[in-house]
């Protein structure tokens, strides 16, 4: 479903990213491991377009989108959930998830009745929905973020460190909705994580990164945590 | 005239004048909150727009004229807006400087032009009839204050305009992507907005409402190719003191601008009152230097 080919990428003339091999089937959840600095969020930016691919190939669907722009890959049907979560501040929670659903373009669907769909999902924010987004919670924010990229009813959903500085109730609850969206909705997962344990229990492989380039990759079932960890601690 | 006939009357005048800085100003705040762009030609929007108007009443005669030409000018300065924001601001995105260049060019391309094609002096829209008299307040401690019709309906005109800005920026899905992409850019592109396209109808929106403030200008003061340089200014200090991007601070910039240098104008020269005005905004800006209206917010990034 989604291909990257030696992608690499840079700030300036800092390279962050070089030589990225990846390979993301339909429906699967792949965590993406490695410490602060190698390049995770990097990654994520440029396979949803808003850091430009300096070499390599991305496509999606057998669609050679290296260098198509953002708005174009969440039409495709890229969901992106940001560090930090990118919420409209000014906006109320409904106006949020409203904004989901560019992702559909020009074929705007009948919006409200996909925001029931996430009101179920996350009854919080069904209580929520004319509060500003910038009055609410980290965790409230986090699963508004989610709700907002599933309007669009994406194929492949990006997420980066979705439990950052979040109670473990809704850490919980998070990895739930996750699950669900996966096993009922069929939608593919890319998960920036730093905790093993959240990233054995959701996602099926793993890809490990150091210094912008994949080190290692294989399947949760089949390997044992403690065999990366020597990868990831510092 | 009384003394408070007098007060009333700058009063009366400062709004009137508030109205055609909001107007020109409103276009300035969006694209400027929105794009970052500083559009130097949006004062030759205003000129073109009063030219339009002269040109539809010569035409279409004085009745109808003048309402043709405040349609003609807001669609052809939109159109014109349209075409700068394609071929010109859109390739120099994140140039702030040379978009400052480009379009200073525009506006002395268009300023010539004007010149060259109805000359230098200026030329005069004269009000239809219905709008060239005066509603006289004939109360006991108002006796002698007319209202002249002309500022009245430019004033409501402003008001018009700032609610049907208000309105769609609030109620359609044109408002909320304005809103999103002025928030934060990025995350409404990921999320599927085609933010260039909501760049150009902002853009192209704000110069068709800075036309719209030309015709109506028309009525109060002659069209010289150079008309648009003396409301600039003074629409640059209201976005600034509005704070970026906001209609409200936008609102009561401009009525504070206007009001300000009509009421110093009693007491001083016009010169002295600008003085005055630009000294005020510099401390104000010492105080608040983000204006009026600014977005707090507990989002994470914001820095």
């Amino acid at each position: 479903m989604l291909t990257l080919d030696g992608v690499s990428a840079a700030y300036g003339l800092s390279p962050v990213l070089s030589g990225i091999e990846m390979r993301i089937e339909a429906g699967e959840a792949v965590a993406l491991l490695g410490r602060n600095g190698v390049g995770k969020t990097t990654l994520l930016r440029t396979i949803i377009g808003l850091h430009a691919a300096g070499g390599g190939k991305i496509a999606f669907d057998d669609k050679p989108i290296t260098a198509w722009p953002a708005f174009r890959r969440a039409q495709l049907g890229i969901g992106y959930v940001p560090q930090g979560r990118g919420i409209f501040a000014q906006m109320t929670v409904d106006e949020n998830l409203a904004m989901g659903s560019s992702a559909h373009g020009a074929r705007v669907k009948a919006a409200p009745k996909t925001f029931e769909k996430i009101y179920e999902l996350f009854p919080t924010l069904g209580r929520l929905r004319a509060r500003k987004g910038g009055v609410l919670s980290g965790g409230e924010q986090q699963q508004l973020a989610l709700g907002r990229a599933l309007v669009g009813e994406p194929r492949l959903l990006l997420l980066d460190e979705p439990c950052e500085g979040i109670q473990p109730s809704i850490v919980q609850e998070i990895e739930a909705v996750l699950l669900r969206v996966r096993k009922e909705l069929g939608v593919a997962l890319i998960v920036v994580e730093q905790h093993l344990d959240f990233a054995w229990s959701i996602a099926q492989r793993y890809y490990v990164m150091q210094r912008g380039t994949v080190v290692a990759s294989g399947s949760t079932a089949a390997d044992d945590q403690a065999s990366i960890h020597s990868l990831l601690s510092v | 005239m009384s003394e408070s006939t007098l007060v009333l009357g700058q009063l009366f005048n400062g709004i009137s004048v508030a109205s055609i800085l909001l107007l020109a100003a409103l276009g300035l705040a969006l694209s400027f909150g929105l794009m970052r762009v500083i559009n130097m030609a949006h004062g030759e929007m205003v000129m073109v727009g009063g030219y339009l108007s002269y040109m539809s009443i010569q035409a279409f005669g004085q009745g109808p004229g003048f309402f043709v030409g405040l349609v003609v000018a807001f669609i052809c300065t939109a159109l014109f807006g349209a075409l700068m924001e394609a071929t010109l601001i859109r390739r120099l995105y994140g140039r702030p400087l040379d978009t400052l260049l480009a379009t200073w060019g525009v506006s002395l391309i268009l300023q010539q032009a004007a010149r060259s094609i109805f000359g230098p002096t200026g030329v005069e829209v004269t009000a239809p009839a219905w709008l060239s008299g005066s509603l006289a307040l004939g109360g006991t401690a108002l006796t002698g204050f007319a209202v002249p019709a002309v500022r009245l309906f430019i004033i409501v005109l402003a008001a018009l305009v700032l609610g049907g800005m208000t309105l769609i920026l609030s109620k359609t899905k044109l408002g909320l992507l304005v809103r999103a992409v002025h928030q934060n850019r990025a995350m409404a592109e990921a999320l599927g907005a085609n933010t260039r396209l909501v760049d150009l109808a902002v853009f192209s929106l704000g110069t068709g409402i800075a036309g719209l403030a030309g015709a109506a200008l028309a009525l109060m003061a002659p069209v010289t190719p150079t008309v648009g340089q003396s409301y600039i200014v003074y629409a640059f200090l209201v976005v600034i003191v509005g704070g970026l991007g906001s209609l409200t601070g936008t609102l009561f910039a401009a009525l504070l601008v206007g009001i300000f240098s009509a009421v110093t104008q009693i007491f001083t020269s016009v010169s002295v009152a600008d003085v005055l005005l630009l000294v005020s905004v510099i401390v104000f800006l010492q105080f608040r230097p983000r204006g009026i209206v600014f977005a707090r917010s507990r989002a994470l990034e914001e820095t």
